[in-house]
């Protein structure tokens, strides 16, 4: 999969395009790790725009990153989705708990 | 029901093996000419199913999975994934939204997804055996370019 970042006035926005599925969700975690611990955003946007397939692996990646963000005392959105993914995150209910626009 | 058509793949328990899973799956399918919707639906439960296995069925060794897939008559898929791996305790426990042993990484909605993709999901397992996973979907037949 494909992770692109940027980092500006205490916003970290991680952009995500190919296919985020469980091989690819373990590197992508770690890496949104070590840069929320780099950046300590205050905000964090996760732009799927250019995603081509998700599965629930992906609600793990956006939980997780909830959470490191609550910690952080700053709060997550999760833009751009995609149809097929819209889908998985509606079946898992994940706006009750995640911005998703 | 006979099968009109099938496939058979079986490779091990490697993680890199979900997408090509989920593709041949889908590719195999794309004879039925299914909606992107429909595809999209059939690769998630291909996806959350071949997972399962890679994680749950082999967490500590390299085990072997097969998947099947064959048309049925009348224009639906059934999908089977097949590991011999440690085996589901509950079945029932494992089936509930957001059950999960796989920690963090995993969020427990695997077999939620694969019940609302997909119009039937049987789920049979022994433990130490290992668990096969059938799931079955209609694809409605259109009117155009048939």
């Amino acid at each position: 999969m494909d992770i692109k970042t940027t980092a500006a006035d205490r916003t970290l926005t991680i952009s995500l395009g190919g296919e985020l599925d469980h091989h690819g969700a373990r590197g992508l975690m770690e890496q949104v790790d070590r840069l929320m611990e780099q950046e300590l955003p205050r905000k964090t946007v996760i732009d799927l725009k250019d995603l081509t397939f998700m599965d629930s692996s992906g609600i793990a990646v956006i939980l997780r990153a909830k959470r490191r963000m609550e910690a952080l005392g700053g709060n997550l959105v999760v833009v751009n989705i995609p149809k097929q993914a819209a889908k998985v995150l509606e079946t898992a209910g994940l706006g009750r708990y995640v911005k998703l626009i | 029901m006979r099968a009109e058509n099938y496939i058979t793949m079986e490779f091990p328990s490697r993680s890199v093996n979900e997408g090509f899973a989920r593709m041949a799956v889908a590719s195999f399918a794309a004879q039925l000419d299914p909606t992107l919707e429909e595809l999209g639906d059939i690769k998630t439960a291909v996806s959350e199913a071949v997972t399962n296995a890679i994680v749950h069925a082999y967490p500590d060794t390299l085990g072997r999975i097969v998947v099947k897939a064959r048309l049925l008559e009348g224009g639906g898929l059934e999908v089977t994934v097949r590991d011999w791996g440690r085996g589901i305790p509950d079945i029932a426990k494992a089936r509930e939204p957001l059950y999960t042993t796989g920690g963090e990484e995993r969020s427990g909605m695997g077999f939620t997804i694969m019940e609302s993709f997909m119009d039937t999901l049987r789920v049979t397992s022994k433990e130490g055996q290992g668990t096969k996973v059938v799931m079955r979907r209609r694809i409605v037949q259109r009117l155009s370019g048939r």
